[in-house]
């Protein structure tokens, strides 16, 4: 019934109702869950995504916006009753203004796409999930995704100057524009990382910046993870801003070179990437305070990326740590817990002692600069209870961040798979607060339900594998 | 006007007034000229570094701490805000700064104030304490609160603390002049100085020249300069003073019109016109925000008009009985419905 009435917007090859069809859209990139849509609608343009929203608000039907499924937390795992709107198609980029340094794109867009088209001017787009080839801009403005250069350039919503977007009530909404200021309230900064929560972001305001002409990369492998984590607390001491400051540990080492074999130092239990950027006058006078203090922290060995295509390696074996851990573990569940960056040290001693009681390798992946961990727990899903256990030990690590005065999540968000957490982390006054303004924008509750608020349907569980798309190499976890 | 010392006594006061208005130092006066109905509440014994770790670059401080204290105990360890907020000098607190949502020259190359906020405390229209964000300098979890409610002029919420990135200060700065005949000419250079290598920290347009700042190690801004005065050889050093001048707003007096208005670079020059045919003057921060000045207050119906007719908008900071608006603004029907679910009585603001 309600079907017919969306197939007056999209013709039938853009309204996918097939069970083949729909098992591709099922899942996201926590495979652990599924759920299957009533149908999919593939629009092509914002007038179709505003005509799907508006529809699915006279029906009461939840929808679900997707753009390329990567999300770690299932913040894109379909509602059962309700519909996906796959965004992929919307994928222009509406204007590229190297004088104001902007880029407006369609939600669609994936992530490098922006950064490639800004190239020509001498201009980059900052923020760089590890999916970021893949993923889109839409989902990153929906979770607030991040990268490793965090602590230097902050994540997508300090990125985002606008967004036009169609909010659950049908209303279009112009937030922010093309100035990097604005008089508030900040309704933009409100919008990004509101989990797919208020509407659908349809035209995105970014800021570009300009790319920097000089990079120094050093990888250094270390004896222990603590001697790394010195390592990082020596140069945060030092009153340098490295772009980042990336620790693996050997678990990650090891996957990332069975992977793509980016000549780690071999030994290691821990590796540093360590990078400085900026105009080469400003690295070359940097450089030897970083060179010395790292001379100092004794790594087992210390490397540094002599030329563009060394730099590249290094940052392939970090950026493909998620999706090669694959390789250790039939299923892995990764985490994105955050701790006050100077109890790195402590934090990781207390997940691996958690992991030693609970029986379950645990491979870490970490951004050193901001605090943020990826602990990466293994397990093998045709083993009776082991999902469950590992989602104990991921509960356990989770509520250790948020005791130790840190965040459920630095740039995964809260999604499906951490919702049961929240209450650790906010007071219930807090959540009520979060409630009303989730209603504010979205009074039924149609956009994107049981993301972020505990409670609500609990969608089914699969017990293993990696999704399709990872399998083939094609995204990677952060 | 109230004086409360404890966060249970703002409480109170808010759950037993008409209206409220949190305000700082009121060095925005035009912020906190409220009608008779509206009480006002001082944050001023509100006041301090809650916590501050340097090797964590975050600092928390209650509301009404002046900016004056923060930047002082930062630098003592080698660190600031990136965003220069403004008015240290003239004893602005760090609530009123997020309130009005204002940044100085320096969020041309890390961002504004907006950026480097992480968590809030705060008391909504029923005067429940609530926290947003995360006391971490990276969070994704639950709505961006603290983002929200910079700029919110005390709309939504009032502020008892609030937690903040830093970063380290470069050991070093260095100030460039380099004139220009009207905002096409600045805005064509900014454009360019932007995109280019040189990371300049500042770039500001005061109506007759521009203003750039580096920062970093002496050793590479002195290399830095003789390549900048090389390739642009209308560039000559300044004193780094004239930074002092315009983080304490000396440009304008201190009676007055002052309006902030959010451009772009293209837009700079209808404005610089707009201004110019009202004798009003100019200072363009980053290419990004213009403030906008004029010693005679009733300036502001003319300003209005000018404003709607090239689609910019401005709030004003100074100026008693001038509008607090100007030219543009976007109403929806969505921030009708958040302002319920902050303040279901309509407690809060002006």
């Amino acid at each position: 019934m309600s079907l017919s009435r969306f197939a007056q917007i999209f013709p039938p090859e853009r309204l996918l109702t097939s069970a083949a069809h729909l098992s591709a859209y099922e899942s996201d990139a926590l495979t652990a869950f599924h759920s299957r849509p009533v149908a999919v609608v593939v629009p092509e343009s914002a007038d179709e995504v505003i005509a799907a929203v508006r529809l699915c608000r006279e029906l009461g039907m939840p929808f679900v916006a997707r753009g390329s499924g990567t999300s770690l937390s299932g913040g894109s795992l379909p509602v059962a009753g309700g519909i996906v709107i796959a965004l992929n198609r919307l994928n222009r980029i509406l204007k590229l203004d190297a004088t104001e340094r902007i880029a407006v794109v369609e939600p669609g867009v994936v992530n490098t796409q922006v950064t490639l088209a800004a190239q020509p001017f001498g201009l980059h787009y900052a923020p760089d999930p590890s999916s970021q080839t893949i993923c889109t801009i839409g989902g990153n403005v929906a979770f607030n995704s991040g990268g490793a250069h965090c602590l230097k350039y902050g994540m997508t919503s300090n990125h985002v100057l606008g967004i036009k977007a169609v909010l659950a009530t049908g209303e279009v909404v112009e937030f922010g524009g093309p100035s990097r200021e604005s008089i508030g309230p900040d309704y933009t900064g409100l919008f990004v990382g509101s989990e797919g929560l208020f509407g659908i972001a349809l035209e995105i305001t970014l800021q570009l910046l300009p790319r920097a002409e000089c990079f120094h990369t050093v990888l250094a492998g270390y004896r222990t993870l603590e001697e790394a984590g010195d390592a990082v607390s020596a140069v945060v001491a030092s009153g340098l801003l490295p772009g980042a400051l990336e620790i693996m540990d050997a678990l990650a080492i090891q996957a990332a070179e069975a992977a793509v074999q980016s000549g780690y130092p071999k030994g290691c239990e821990a590796v540093l990437i360590v990078e400085l950027e900026g105009p080469r006058e400003k690295v070359a006078a940097e450089r030897p305070a970083l060179d010395a203090l790292l001379a100092a922290s004794k790594p087992i060995e210390s490397r540094v990326a002599a030329n563009a295509a060394e730099r590249a390696k290094i940052w392939k074996g970090r950026k493909s740590a998620f999706s090669a851990v694959g390789r250790l573990s039939p299923d892995f569940i990764v985490q994105d817990g955050v701790v006050p960056r100077q109890r790195l040290g402590e934090a990781l001693r207390r997940i691996s002692e958690m992991a030693r009681e609970a029986g379950i390798r645990v491979a870490n992946v970490f951004h050193a600069g901001d605090g943020n961990l990826h602990p990466l727990i293994l397990y093998d899903g045709r083993e009776s209870g082991a999902l469950e256990r590992a989602e104990e030990l991921a509960g356990r690590i989770l509520k250790m961040c948020v005791a130790m005065g840190g965040s459920l999540t630095g740039e995964h968000g809260i999604g499906v798979e951490k919702r049961a957490y929240l209450p650790d982390m906010f007071s219930a006054d807090e959540i009520a607060l979060m409630h009303r303004i989730r209603a504010a924008f979205d009074p039924l509750g149609i956009a994107n339900p049981g993301k972020m608020f505990p409670g609500g349907d609990a969608p089914a569980l699969v017990q293993h594998g990696l999704h399709p798309l990872e399998k083939s190499g094609v995204i990677s976890r952060e | 006007m109230k004086t409360p010392s404890t966060v249970a006594e703002v409480a109170d006061i808010i759950r037993s007034s008409k209206r409220v208005l949190a305000v700082g130092a009121q060095t925005k006066p035009r912020l906190s000229q409220v009608p008779d109905e509206v009480t006002l509440i001082s944050m001023r014994n509100l006041s301090g570094i809650v916590e501050y770790d340097p090797g964590e670059f975050t600092f928390t401080a209650f509301a009404g701490t002046p900016l004056r204290e923060i930047v002082a105990t930062l630098a003592a360890q080698g660190q600031y805000l990136p965003f220069d907020p403004p008015l240290v000098e003239s004893g602005a607190t760090i609530g009123g700064t997020v309130a009005a949502g204002l940044s100085g020259p320096g969020r041309f190359r890390y961002g504004g104030l907006r950026d480097f906020i992480l968590a809030v405390r705060f008391l909504d229209g029923n005067g429940t304490q609530l926290r947003g964000g995360a006391k971490v300098v990276k969070n994704a979890a639950g709505f961006d609160i603290p983002k929200f409610l910079v700029g919110s002029l005390g709309r939504f919420g009032v502020l008892t603390e609030v937690t903040f990135k830093v970063f380290p200060c470069p050991p070093a700065l260095m100030t460039f002049e380099i004139p220009c005949a009207n905002a096409a000419e600045a805005a064509a250079h900014i454009a360019k100085a932007a995109s280019g290598r040189w990371e300049f920290d500042a770039l500001d347009y005061d109506g007759t020249r521009i203003l750039a700042r580096l920062r970093g190690p002496q050793e590479a801004l002195d290399l830095l300069a003789a390549d900048i005065l090389n390739c642009w050889p209308a560039a000559k050093r300044a004193d780094n003073a004239v930074w002092d001048g315009i983080r304490e707003w000396r440009f304008v007096g201190a009676d007055g019109l002052l309006v902030k208005i959010p451009v772009t670079l293209r837009k700079l020059p209808a404005l610089e016109a707009i201004l110019q045919a009202r004798n009003m003057a100019l200072h363009v921060v980053g290419g990004s925000v213009a403030y906008a000045y004029h010693s005679n207050v009733s300036y502001s119906e003319t300003l209005n008009e000018a404003l709607v007719e090239v689609s910019l908008g401005g709030l004003t900071l100074r100026g008693f009985g001038a509008r607090l608006c100007h030219g543009d603004s976007h109403h929806s029907a969505v921030a009708q419905s958040l302002k319920l679910a902050f303040d279901p009585c309509h407690r809060l603001g002006a």
